[in-house]
């Protein structure tokens, strides 16, 4: 076996004429000629429903021709804000970031203006609705482009055979599916009564009162139904307002027709209580809905999602949205514009809604009456009145109009829910309202 | 020319004395145990210190994290209620469960070293299983047993006429459920050090107070606690410091909640600086602790090595 030996010389020689080959050699256009981009979007609950988008992003790669890389980020854990904090920390990482709600704002100085993006999405599928526009631009720029993955409303599941019932109340005719709501005598008022007849009945409203999203949620579209902030648009304390006090003094009433243990429930207590069948309603996107149909088929049967009952200055339901952002540190924003574009296109926005069971729910006026939700069952047409079609209800978000930097901490910090608690509790008003002004002051630090 | 002569051998003179010097350092056990330690130390560099330098620069910025504010947070944060609520909550959490798993801890090592050696490593084995798992996956399991809703302790309970117990919806019953788990994660570890101790304890010691008629508590007061007393130190204050830092127990249990009455300085740390966007203000929360917790360990660990002089 004979070895041939590399002298010094040689081997100089070699790496000289391999540089000099590799830096003169001719730009050839390869499968990913136009670079490289890495998206992190959100780990969708619905399984199989991230195939859709990463079936949209291969489309649009191929034609393209730049490299993607996709990580899906799951919420549990809050796995997707601590990337977003990282991130935005070490100025370095994916191209695209999906973000909840309040995140664009909060990161707003870092991130690319989309003002171009959606001005051509606007033009193609309509107006966004108002907890878009507020969550997403600041001071006429778009932060972000608005994602119909994750984007959701939290409006009424009801059980149909309970609440006519015990409550006489018969949720379908109501919300008739494929036709505009007849809803006019659904008000905080009846809403009450409903759930003081379904409390005495053994199957109370499954509504929560701890500090994830869907108390809050709700808190906020009941506090906004009675015109209560906590701090309107110009950042000025309205705590301690009539509108306020009226909010509270509802949810004390409402409060002692829900479960006693509503002040601990999270993001799935409310789903197990409509799955589990032991209550009459919940305020969730048809996620419960879609639980049942797969574990407790005769409850889904039953469920009904429908629209918020009216108050005293309107029907306001929560609107949860999702965006899309590209941080002013990409690498690549013209490619990452370029896909976020693809994602936003009506058809592609289709396949997602369908792929998600209905669940998604983009935010443009033209795309809000997708046969999906006209088809959806059993029951047929449960999710017909899901996505708002008539523009039957404002949508909002809790803690809004307030600056929405202040609403974050609002919204985080669950101060409405923690109001209604105290006062349930025995607290005296003025002193609840006394230290939610303290919370607020506090969350205007700049 | 006598110089050019010299030169070369005083070089190799030089040569030689540094390569036996360098030979000798190497020798040294000092120098070995240094260098076998560098990569551990060169890690903690990395991973503790200098997060924890930039945890204090972030402590000294304003929340757009743009400008430099000095200790601006500190004083805001003495001024809010929810804080001074935090620090009472963190030491409550931390001295109670830190005081229940050295008693249950001294208690439980007893027994197992009273149990013959023959089935005395089953023992240890199973004892030891809490600590062993992920906090957050027995963490999680707790959840269940403590559902607001279907409590499966409830379920229990009921048979017997009592509850339903609001596990996780009252303040006081929320601290009893947190402070419970953390004592059920953090006492097989104090078991294991107090066995580990009361093995070394000389068997003549127990003899000869006997011999002296000392009765099991004069024995226990007498020879086993002062033998134990450095180990006794040492868990506590490591004990100490890990569950004013504790996360995962009180985030899953009840995330801070009801109306803040279990956040700890992690837990609302995390609130402010992730959920909030707040990350300067979340940065000097956890850093509250550091100066008390640096404090009480000087202390401690004084004491000791002043014991260890006597001795």
């Amino acid at each position: 076996m004979s070895r041939r030996k590399l002298s010094r010389r040689q081997f100089v020689a070699a790496t000289a004429l391999t540089s000099a080959a590799l830096v003169t050699a001719p730009y050839v256009r390869g499968a990913h000629a136009a670079g490289k981009l890495s998206i992190g979007f959100w780990d969708h609950w619905v399984p199989g429903a991230n195939k859709a988008s990463t079936d949209i992003v291969n489309a649009w790669k191929e034609k393209e021709k730049v490299e993607v890389t996709i990580d899906y980020i799951p919420s549990q854990g809050n796995k997707n804000l601590l990337t977003i904090a990282a991130e935005a920390q070490a100025k370095s990482g994916h191209d695209i970031l999906a973000m909840p709600t309040w995140w664009p704002h909060a990161q707003s100085e870092l991130l690319e203006p989309m003002n171009d993006v959606m001005e051509d999405l606007i033009k193609r599928n309509g107006e966004p609705n108002g907890t878009v526009k507020y969550l997403g631009q600041s001071k006429g720029k778009w932060l972000a482009v608005p994602a119909s993955v994750g984007s959701q409303i939290k409006g009424p599941c009801s059980r149909i055979d309970l609440m006519k019932q015990h409550a006489g109340i018969d949720v379908q005719a109501l919300y008739p599916a494929g036709a505009p709501p007849k809803a006019d005598s659904w008000t905080l008022e009846t809403f009450l009564k409903a759930a003081e007849a379904c409390h005495k009945a053994g199957v109370p409203f499954g509504i929560g009162l701890g500090e994830t999203s869907d108390n809050v949620d709700t808190a906020g579209a009941i506090f906004q139904s009675f015109g209560a902030a906590l701090v309107d648009e110009k950042g000025n304390l309205t705590v301690k307002t009539d509108a306020v006090r009226q909010a509270l003094e509802y949810y004390k009433k409402l409060i002692s027709f829900l479960p006693p243990d509503v002040g601990a429930w999270d993001d799935a207590s409310n789903n197990k209580w409509l799955v589990s069948g032991k209550g009459a309603m919940i305020m969730n996107p048809p996620s419960a809905w879609a639980v049942a149909k797969r574990d407790a088929p005769q409850v889904a049967e039953q469920c009904w999602t429908h629209g918020f009952p009216s108050g005293p200055k309107g029907r306001y339901a929560p609107y949860l949205a999702y965006f899309w952002g590209t941080w002013s540190f990409s690498k690549n924003k013209e490619a990452a514009k370029s896909v976020l574009r693809a994602l936003s296109q009506p058809d592609a926005i289709e396949k997602m809604v369908v792929a998600s069971g209905g669940y998604d729910l983009p935010c443009y006026e033209k795309l809000t009456t997708l046969k999906v939700w006209q088809e959806e069952g059993p029951p047929k047409g449960t999710l017909y009145h899901y996505p708002n079609p008539h523009n039957h209800q404002t949508l909002s978000i809790a803690a809004a109009p307030a600056p929405p930097k202040i609403a974050q901490q609002i919204y985080v910090q669950a101060t409405l829910t923690k109001m209604c608690l105290r006062y349930h509790k025995g607290e005296p008003m003025e002193k609840v309202l006394a230290w939610a002004e303290g919370e607020c002051e506090g969350f205007m630090r700049s | 020319m006598a110089d050019v002569a010299l030169q070369p051998n005083r070089s190799a003179a030089q040569t030689g004395r540094k390569r036996s010097s360098l030979h000798n350092a190497l020798k040294r056990k000092s120098t070995v145990a240094f260098l076998m330690t560098l990569p551990l130390l060169l890690l903690i560099a990395a991973l503790v210190i200098y997060p924890a330098f930039y945890a204090v620069h972030l402590a000294t910025l304003n929340k757009s994290m743009q400008r430099f504010i000095g200790f601006n947070n500190f004083e805001f944060l003495f001024k809010r209620e929810t804080f001074w609520l935090v620090v009472k909550q963190s030491c409550i959490f931390a001295i109670t469960a830190v005081i229940f798993k050295a008693v249950l801890g001294f208690i439980i090592a007893h027994f197992v070293h009273n149990i013959p050696a023959k089935g005395q490593r089953k023992w240890r084995g199973m004892l030891l299983v809490p600590w062993v798992i992920p906090p957050a996956m027995s963490t999680l399991a707790w959840l269940w047993l403590f559902d607001p809703s279907y409590s499966a302790f409830n379920y229990t309970l009921s048979f017997f006429g009592i509850g339903p117990i609001p596990w996780t919806g009252d303040a006081m019953w929320a601290r009893f459920s947190v402070i419970l788990v953390n004592i059920w994660v953090g006492a097989p570890f104090f078991m294991i050090m107090y066995l580990a101790a009361l093995k070394s304890v000389p068997e003549q010691l127990y003899e000869a107070a006997a011999i002296d008629g000392a009765n099991w508590w004069q024995r226990i007061w007498y020879v086993t606690l002062p033998m134990m007393r450095n180990i006794i130190a040492i868990t506590t204050l490591f004990s100490l410091i890990v569950t004013f830092a504790n996360f995962d127990i009180v985030r899953i249990l009840t995330a801070g909640g009801p109306l803040d009455q279990t956040h700890i300085f992690a837990t609302w740390a995390f609130r402010i600086g992730i959920e909030g966007s707040d990350i300067p203000l979340g940065a000097s929360v956890s850093l509250f602790m550091v100066p008390i917790l640096a404090v009480a360990a000087i202390f401690i660990l004084r004491d000791i090595s002043k014991r260890g002089n006597e001795a």
